[in-house]
C-alpha cells in the first residue's frame, strides 16, 4: 500500500490522493485568482492556450484525485457529494468557481473602487468606474419626479401616515379584530385617497396645488401600484365569483371580461386609456391621466386576481360548499364565511405574484407619459449636463426594484407559511 | 326563488347597456364634434411613412395595411426568436437548479431570483441604452469567427444567397411527413411485434439526406455573402452586405428571453419535482436504466405539469414584447398604435385593430393549449 494510484483514487491511498487533490485544486484556483486580482500570470511562461487551460486541468486532476467515496472524513464526503459527485460537475464547479473570481474585480472596481461620489457636477466623475455622483444629484427628482423641492415634505408624510395607518393591524385588541377586513377594504383605501388628494395634490387648507403631471419617480410607482392593487382585488374577488356562478349572464360577462383583459397587453390598455378613452366620455368631462391610468391597471390586473382567485375556489372540495348549504347557510353567507377564508388562504403565493407583476408594470405607464423611477431615468439620461450615464442610473434601479420586488416575494412567503393549515 | 335567479342577472344586463350605451353615444357625439368619421377606410390608403427595420417589402407608398402587417410581422418574429431562447434557457436552467451540484444548483437559483424581480422595461432599456451602447464602432469592431461582427449600429454576419430555396424547402417539408410516417409505422410495429426501431436515428438521417439531395438533384444551391465595411465619410463607416440584426431587436429578444426564461425555468423546476419519487422508483426496480426512466417515466409525467403554466409564459412573452415601442423597434405597436395612429388620428379603430390581434393572438394559442391539455390529460376513471 502507500502508492500513488492515480487513475483509481481509493480508501488506500487516501492520503495523498488527498493531499495531492487538494493541492492541484488550491493551485489551480490560485492561479485564476492572481491572474485576476493581481493581473499577475505564473504561467507565463507557457504557450499561451496551455497558460489559459492549465488552471482547469488541473482542477478538474485535483478533483478526480479528492473523489473517494466513503472516505471517513466527513467535510471531504459533503464536498464530494456537494460539488464533486462526477467529472461534469466537478467542471461546473471549477468554471463557476473561475467565473466568480474573474468577475468579482472588475465589478467591485467599477461599483466602488474606482467610482466617483463626490462633487456636484459632471466634472467630479474622474474615474474610470461609476459615477455615482450622478445618482446622488438627481435623487431627488429619481424619487419624486418634477415635484417642487420645496414641498417634497408632504410626500413623504403622506407616505408616513399610510405606513403607519397600514400597521393598524398588528396592534388592534382582540375585540375588534373582525372589523379589520372592513378596514383595509373600504377605510384605509378612502383615507389613503383623501390623504394623497389632500396633502400630495394640495389645493386647500394653504397647500399649493401641484398637478399630477408633476408627480413622479418613485413614489408614483407606489402611489400607482398601492391605488390600482386596492381596486384590483375586490373586483378581481367579484368576477371569480361571477365565473363560478350558475347564472348564465353574470358567468358569461365575467368570462368575456376577464379574457378580453388578458388577452391584451398593458401597453394597448395604456395606450386605449390614454387616446380612445377620452372619446368616450362626455367632451366637457374631464378626468385626470392619473385616474385614467390607475383605473387602467386595476381592471388590467382584476383580470389576473380574479383567475388566481378561481384556482382557490376551485381547489376546495365540495364537501365545503355541501356542509355550509346544509348548515342554511345562503349564498353570501357561506362565501364570506367558508369559503372566501379558505380559497383566499390558498392563494397566497398567487396573489403575491399577480402583485409583483403589477409593481413591475408600473414602469410602462411612461408610455402615457407619466414618468415614474423608470421614465425619470429616460429623462435623466438624456438631460445634456448628464450624457453618458445611463449605466449607473440603470443599475441604480434596478437595486431599487430588486429590493422592493425581492422583499414582497419573501413577505410572501412568510404570509404562507403563518397561514398554511393542514387539511 | 325565481327572483333570486332574475334580478342579479338583470342587473348586470342593464349595467352593461348602460355603459356601452353610454360610451358609444359618447363616443358619436365627440366624433361629430371634431368632425371625425369612423371607418376603416383609411386601411387602404397611402401610408407615407418608412419602417426601419421590415421583413417584407415596404415602403412609405405602400398601404396601412401593408404597414400593420409589417408591424405584426416584427412581433411574431421577436416572439418567436424569444420564445425559443427563453425555453433552451429555461430548461437548462430549471435543471440546474435541481442540480446536485450546491454550486450550480445556487446559481441557478440566483439568476432567477436577480432577473425576474426587476421589470422587464427596466432590463430592455439597460440592454438597449447600456450594455449595447458599450459596444465598439463599425470600424473597431473585431470578427468573431472571421465574418461576424458585432457594433454598437447592430450584429452582422454573413448572409446565406439560395438558388432554388422553394425546392428545399419542400424537401423539409417532405422530410418532416415522411418523419411522422415512420414514427407512426415504428409505434405500430413496437406495440405489435415488441420490435424497436432506432427511431431517432432514423428520424435525424431523413432530415439530412432528403434536403441533401435536392443540392444534388434539385439544382438548390447555397452561397453566401459577408459583411462589408464601407466608408461612407471621414469618420463614418458602415457594414453593407450580408446579415444585419438591429440593436434594437437584439436587446429585445435578449431581455425578453432572460426575464422569461426565470419563469419557464420555474415551471421547469415544479414539473420535474411534481413526478413523485415512487414513479422513479419503481421504473427503477423494474430493470429501466437511468435514461429510460428519464424519457419514458419521468418526461412524460413531468411534460404534462410543465407545458400549460409554460405556454401561459409564451403568452406573456408575446405580450411583452409589445414593450419594443419603448426602444424603438418597430413592432406592431409601434407601427400601427404609435406612427399610423399619429396620422390618421384614428384612435378607436386602431387601438380596437390592435387590441383585437392580441386578443386573437393569445385566444387561438390558449385554445390550441385547451386542446392539447385534454390530449394528453391522464384519464382517471
Amino acid at each position: 500500500m502507500g502508492t500513488l494510484n492515480l487513475l483509481r483514487p481509493s480508501k488506500d491511498n487516501l492520503q495523498n490522493n488527498l493531499y495531492l487533490g487538494s493541492f492541484l485544486v488550491g493551485i489551480s484556483i490560485l492561479d485564476v485568482f492572481l491572474n485576476s486580482f493581481l493581473k499577475l500570470n505564473i504561467t507565463s511562461y507557457l504557450p499561451s492556450i496551455i497558460s489559459i487551460v492549465l488552471p482547469f486541468l488541473l482542477g478538474m486532476f485535483g478533483f478526480h484525485l479528492m473523489r473517494i467515496e466513503f472516505s471517513g472524513i466527513k467535510n471531504l464526503d459533503r464536498l464530494n457529494k456537494n460539488i464533486n459527485t462526477n467529472n461534469f460537475n466537478a467542471a461546473l464547479t471549477l468554471l463557476i468557481i473561475f467565473l466568480i473570481i474573474k468577475a468579482i474585480p472588475p465589478v467591485m472596481s467599477w461599483m466602488i473602487l474606482d467610482a466617483n461620489i463626490s462633487g456636484d457636477s459632471k466634472d467630479a466623475c474622474t474615474g474610470s468606474g461609476a459615477c455615482w455622483t450622478y445618482i446622488k444629484v438627481w435623487f431627488k427628482r429619481f424619487m419624486y419626479g418634477m415635484y417642487p423641492n420645496e414641498h417634497i415634505w408632504r410626500v413623504n408624510l403622506a407616505f408616513i401616515f399610510l405606513v403607519v395607518l397600514a400597521f393598524v393591524g398588528f396592534v388592534t385588541p382582540q375585540k375588534y379584530r373582525n372589523l379589520l377586513t372592513l378596514y383595509y377594504v373600504v377605510i384605509y383605501p378612502i383615507i389613503a385617497f383623501i390623504l394623497i388628494y389632500y396633502l400630495i395634490s394640495g389645493g386647500e387648507f394653504g397647500l399649493e396645488w401641484v398637478e399630477t403631471g408633476a408627480w413622479g419617480g418613485l413614489s408614483l410607482t407606489f402611489i400607482v401600484s398601492f391605488f390600482s392593487l386596492i381596486f384590483c382585488f375586490p373586483l378581481g374577488m367579484a368576477l371569480a365569483l361571477g365565473r363560478r356562478t350558475e347564472l348564465p349572464i353574470v358567468k358569461y360577462v365575467s368570462v368575456g371580461f376577464i379574457e378580453f383583459w388578458r388577452g391584451v397587453p398593458l401597453i394597448t390598455v395604456l395606450f386605449m386609456s390614454s387616446v380612445m378613452f377620452p372619446m368616450f366620455l362626455p367632451e366637457d368631462f374631464f378626468m385626470d391621466k392619473l385616474v385614467r391610468v390607475i383605473i387602467a391597471i386595476s381592471l388590467f390586473e382584476a383580470a389576473y386576481v380574479a383567475e388566481v382567485i378561481r384556482g382557490g375556489l376551485q381547489a376546495l372540495p365540495r364537501g365545503q360548499y355541501d356542509a355550509a348549504k346544509s348548515l342554511g347557510m345562503g349564498y353570501w353567507k357561506m362565501h364570506i364565511f367558508v369559503i372566501l377564508p379558505q380559497a383566499l388562504k390558498l392563494v397566497i403565493p398567487g396573489m403575491a405574484n399577480t402583485f409583483l407583476a403589477l409593481v413591475k408594470d408600473t414602469p410602462l405607464i411612461f408610455v402615457v407619459g407619466l414618468a415614474e423611477l423608470a421614465g425619470m431615468l429616460q429623462m435623466a439620461k438624456t438631460n445634456p449636463k448628464w450624457l453618458g450615464y445611463a449605466m449607473e442610473g440603470y443599475v441604480f434601479a434596478a437595486i431599487i426594484f430588486w429590493i422592493i420586488c425581492y422583499a414582497m416575494s419573501k413577505y410572501s412567503y412568510n404570509l404562507e407559511l403563518k397561514y398554511k393549515t393542514d387539511r | 326563488m325565481k327572483l333570486k335567479k332574475i334580478l342579479p342577472q338583470a342587473i348586470t344586463l342593464l349595467v352593461v347597456i348602460l355603459i356601452f350605451g353610454f360610451f358609444t353615444m359618447n363616443a358619436q357625439l365627440n366624433m361629430e364634434n371634431r368632425g371625425i368619421d369612423f371607418g376603416y377606410g383609411f386601411l387602404s390608403q397611402e401610408s407615407s411613412f418608412d419602417v426601419q427595420f421590415s421583413l417584407i417589402e415596404y415602403s412609405g407608398s405602400d398601404s396601412y395595411a401593408r404597414a400593420y402587417l409589417v408591424g405584426l410581422l416584427n412581433t411574431l418574429l421577436v416572439s418567436i426568436l424569444g420564445i425559443i431562447l427563453c425555453t433552451i434557457l429555461g430548461v437548462i436552467v430549471g435543471i440546474a437548479r435541481l442540480s446536485p451540484n450546491y454550486l450550480i444548483r445556487t446559481t441557478a437559483a440566483w439568476y432567477v431570483e436577480f432577473f425576474r424581480n426587476i421589470p422587464l422595461l427596466l432590463q430592455i432599456f439597460f440592454w438597449y441604452y447600456a450594455a449595447l451602447r458599450a459596444l465598439p464602432l463599425p470600424q473597431d469592431a473585431e470578427a468573431i469567427f472571421g465574418a461576424s461582427y458585432l457594433t454598437i449600429k447592430g450584429f452582422y454576419t454573413p448572409s446565406l444567397i439560395w438558388e432554388n430555396l422553394d425546392v428545399f424547402i419542400y424537401s423539409v417539408v417532405a422530410a418532416i411527413i415522411v418523419i411522422i410516417f415512420v414514427r407512426i409505422q415504428a409505434k405500430k410495429l413496437r406495440e405489435n411485434v415488441g420490435k424497436h426501431l432506432p427511431v431517432l436515428n432514423i428520424s435525424i438521417a431523413i432530415l439530412f439526406v432528403l434536403p441533401l439531395l435536392t443540392f444534388l438533384f434539385g439544382g438548390v444551391n447555397v452561397g453566401y455573402e459577408t459583411p462589408e465595411l464601407k466608408q461612407l465619410a471621414k469618420t463614418s463607416f458602415k457594414f453593407e452586405g450580408g446579415l444585419s440584426i438591429p440593436p434594437e431587436l437584439l436587446s429585445l429578444v435578449i431581455a425578453l428571453s432572460l426575464y422569461t426564461a426565470t419563469f419557464v425555468a420555474e415551471c421547469v423546476r415544479a414539473g420535474i419535482q411534481g413526478v413523485g419519487k415512487g414513479q422513479r422508483e419503481a421504473a427503477s426496480s423494474i430493470g429501466l436504466n437511468r435514461k429510460q426512466v428519464l424519457n419514458l417515466i419521468i418526461m412524460p409525467q413531468a411534460l404534462r405539469i410543465i407545458i400549460p403554466p409554460t405556454t401561459n409564459q409564451y403568452l406573456n412573452l408575446t405580450k411583452n414584447s409589445s414593450l419594443a415601442a419603448a426602444i424603438a423597434y418597430p413592432d406592431l405597436v409601434l407601427v400601427f398604435a404609435g406612427t399610423a395612429l399619429m396620422q390618421t388620428g384614428k384612435a378607436i379603430e386602431i387601438v380596437s385593430i390592435t387590441m383585437l390581434t392580441y386578443l386573437t393572438l393569445s385566444l387561438s394559442i390558449s385554445f390550441f393549449m385547451n386542446w392539447y391539455n385534454a390530449k394528453i390529460a391522464i384519464v382517471e376513471k
